[in-house]
C-alpha cells in the first residue's frame, strides 16, 4: 500500500478525536451528575469536576423504604423486568412457529409484511380500544396488561428477524430428517432451531430492548408502583418539585445500563436489528 | 409435494401469531375507526355514546391547532432525519478509513442508541438546564453567550434543541448501516476511478454513492418513520412547551384522548396521525419487497 500524507492522516485524527469526544460528553456528565454533591451541581460557576463525591444517590435507589425513591426505583425495575420478560416469552412462543411457517412455506408474504407493517404504525392508533378493553377487564394498573400490548411491539419485530434466521438453515438438512419420518414439529425443535440459536438469542435480546425502553403505552396505562416502568419512574422523578439533579442521573445510569450492556453483546448482528426499525421515537 | 397438506401446516404454525395480532392490533385498529364517529368520553360510566358520523373529522382537518402540530412534526421529522442522514454519512465515510483504535470508535457509537430513550431526555434537559447546566456553561465559557439562557423555555430555540439531543441518540444507526454498504465497495473501483484521475470528489459521487444509495434510502424511511410517531423526547424535555412549541401530533392526540378525555374526538386525530405514518410505512415495504426480489 502506498503511504498516506501526513495531513490527511493528522485531520483524520482530528475528525475521530471530536467524535469521541461529542458521543462520550454527555455521558460521562451524566455520571459525573450521579456522583456529585448537590452544592457542587448547583455551584456557579459551574463545576466541572465534583469537589465532593457524593455515591449516596445510589445506595438510596436500591433500598426500599416506605413512600421513599428507592422504593418506586426498585418496584419499577421489578415490573420492567417482569414486562419484558413475559412479552419478549410470549413473543417467541408465537413468533418462532409464525417465522418457520414465513421460512418454509411459499406465499404468505403479503401477511408477512402486513405483520411488519402494523409493527411500524404509531401507538396512537391502538391506544383508545385497548384502554377501554383494559378498563373493561380491570387490567389498568396491571404488568399484565404491559405484557399484553407489548406484543404489538415484540411479535412482529421478532418474527420478522427469525424468518431471516430460518431462511439461512440449509433445507437440505430438514429433507434428510423428514426421510427419516421426523415430523414438522420435531423438525423445528430438533433441526432448525438448534441451527438458528444465535439467531434466536439475539431475537430475544433485541425484544427485551424494545420492551425495556417503551414509554408510552407505560405512560398511560399504569399509574403507580404496582405497575409502573423504569421509564415512567424516571419521568416522575425528573417531574417531580424537589428535583435532586444527581438522583435523577444516577436513576438514569441505573436504567442505561442493562441495555448498554446488551448491546456490547450484540454489536455484531446490532445492524440486522436496527434496519428492522429496533429504535422507538 | 402434498400441496394442501403443506398449505394446512403452514397456517397452522401461523395460528398463534394470528391470533395475538387479531386481539392486539386490529381489534384496537377497527375500534379506533369505530370510536372516530361517535362522541365517546374516556371516563368510566358514561352517558349514552352517540353516533356523529364524519362530524370528528370536520374538526380534524379545519382546526388550527392540529394543523400547527402537523407542521410541527414536519418540522422535527425533517431536521432530525435530514441532519441524521448528513452526519451519519459524514461519519460513515470517517469510520471507513484506516486510523487505529477503529474498532474502538466503531463501538462507541452503540452508546447513544443503546441508552433508553427517555434516559437520553432527561440527560439533556438536565445539560440545557436554564441555571445550573452544562450546555449554558460551556457555551459561556466559550464566548459564544454572555448570559445563562432557557433553552427549552424559549419558543424560538426549544425544538431545535430537542432536535440536537435526538440526532446524537440516531445518527449512529444510519452510521451503522452506511458503514456495513461501504464495507461491499470493491477496492478496484477507486483505484480505477483514480487512475481515470477522478478526484475525492468524483469518486464519491461516482463510486461511493451508488452503492449506499440503497441502504441510505432505507435508513431515510425508517427514520421518518419512527420520527413522526415522536412523543417521549417532549414529554420529558418540554411536555409539548413552551406554549405548544414542541407540541407533535402523538403529543396532540395524547392530550386530546388523556386530558380533555375526548375518546371520540381523539380517535378521529389518532386515524388522521395512523394515515399518514400508513404511507411512508407503504414505501419502506414496498422499497423492502423489491429488494427482496433483487437480493
Amino acid at each position: 500500500m502506498r503511504k498516506r500524507a501526513l495531513l490527511p492522516q493528522l485531520l483524520t485524527y482530528l475528525a475521530v478525536l471530536i467524535l469521541v469526544v461529542v458521543t462520550l460528553a454527555p455521558l460521562v456528565w451524566l455520571f459525573i451528575m450521579s456522583i456529585s454533591s448537590t452544592p457542587d451541581l448547583t455551584a456557579l460557576p459551574l463545576h466541572w469536576l465534583p469537589d465532593h463525591t457524593d455515591l449516596s444517590r445510589y445506595a438510596r435507589l436500591l433500598t426500599i423504604e416506605a413512600h421513599s425513591a428507592g422504593e418506586e426505583f426498585v418496584y419499577a425495575l421489578r415490573n420492567s423486568l417482569l414486562a419484558a420478560l413475559s412479552a419478549t416469552a410470549i413473543a417467541l412462543l408465537a413468533g418462532i412457529p409464525a417465522a418457520y411457517s414465513f421460512s418454509r412455506f411459499q406465499g404468505r408474504m403479503s401477511l408477512l409484511y402486513t405483520v411488519l407493517g402494523t409493527y411500524m404504525m404509531p401507538p396512537v392508533a391502538f391506544i383508545l380500544p385497548l384502554y377501554f378493553v383494559f378498563a373493561w377487564f380491570g387490567l389498568l394498573n396491571s404488568v399484565a396488561a404491559l405484557t399484553i400490548v407489548y406484543c404489538t411491539i415484540l411479535l412482529p419485530f421478532v418474527t420478522w428477524l427469525l424468518k431471516a434466521n430460518f431462511d439461512a438453515v440449509p433445507l437440505e438438512i430438514e429433507e434428510a430428517a423428514r426421510i427419516d419420518g421426523v415430523r414438522l414439529f420435531g423438525l423445528l425443535r430438533h433441526i432448525t432451531l438448534p441451527i438458528a440459536k444465535a439467531g434466536v438469542g439475539t431475537a430475544t435480546l433485541f425484544a427485551v430492548l424494545l420492551a425495556w425502553d417503551e414509554f408510552f403505552y407505560a405512560l398511560l396505562y399504569t399509574s403507580d408502583i404496582r405497575s409502573k416502568t423504569l421509564p415512567v419512574a424516571i419521568a416522575d422523578f425528573a417531574a417531580g418539585r424537589a428535583t435532586d439533579y444527581g438522583l435523577i442521573s444516577a436513576a438514569g445510569v441505573l436504567a442505561a445500563l442493562p441495555p448498554v450492556v446488551i448491546a456490547f453483546y450484540l454489536q455484531k448482528s446490532l445492524i440486522a436489528g436496527l434496519a428492522t426499525g429496533g429504535v422507538k421515537g | 409435494m402434498r400441496s394442501t397438506g403443506a398449505e394446512r401446516q403452514a397456517w397452522a404454525l401461523l395460528v398463534p401469531l394470528l391470533a395475538i395480532m387479531a386481539v392486539v392490533t386490529s381489534y384496537p385498529l377497527v375500534n379506533t375507526v369505530r370510536l372516530s364517529l361517535t362522541d365517546a368520553r374516556l371516563t368510566g360510566r358514561q352517558a349514552a355514546v352517540n353516533w356523529i358520523g364524519l362530524e370528528n373529522f370536520g374538526f380534524v382537518f379545519t382546526d388550527p391547532d392540529f394543523g400547527a402540530a402537523f407542521i410541527r412534526t414536519l418540522h422535527f421529522t425533517f431536521v432530525s432525519v435530514g441532519a441524521e442522514i448528513l452526519i451519519g454519512v459524514l461519519v460513515a465515510l470517517l469510520l471507513n478509513r484506516e486510523f487505529a483504535g477503529r474498532a474502538i470508535v466503531r463501538a462507541l457509537l452503540v452508546l447513544p442508541l443503546a441508552l433508553p430513550t427517555i434516559v437520553n431526555a432527561i440527560m439533556w434537559r438536565l445539560i440545557y438546564n436554564p441555571e445550573f447546566g452544562s450546555w449554558n456553561a460551556l457555551l459561556l465559557k466559550l464566548g459564544l453567550i454572555d448570559a445563562y439562557r432557557s433553552w427549552l423555555g424559549e419558543t424560538g430555540t426549544a425544538m431545535n434543541m430537542v432536535i440536537l439531543a435526538d440526532v446524537w441518540k440516531n445518527y449512529p444507526l444510519v452510521t451503522l448501516i452506511v458503514l456495513a454498504a461501504l464495507q461491499t465497495i470493491p477496492r478496484e473501483l477507486y483505484e480505477a476511478a483514480a487512475i481515470d484521475g477522478a478526484g475525492a470528489w468524483v469518486r464519491f459521487w461516482k463510486v461511493t454513492f451508488p452503492h449506499i444509495l440503497g441502504p441510505l434510502t432505507v435508513a431515510l424511511i425508517l427514520r421518518m418513520i419512527d420520527a413522526f410517531k415522536v412523543f417521549d423526547i417532549m414529554y420529558v424535555m418540554t411536555r409539548g412547551g413552551p406554549a405548544d412549541a414542541t407540541k407533535t401530533v402523538s403529543f396532540f392526540v395524547y392530550q386530546e384522548s388523556f386530558a380533555y378525555l375526548r375518546a371520540g374526538s381523539g380517535a378521529s386525530y389518532a386515524l388522521v396521525v395512523a394515515l399518514a405514518s400508513g404511507v411512508m410505512i407503504a414505501i419502506y415495504i414496498t422499497m423492502l419487497r423489491r429488494q427482496g426480489r433483487t437480493a
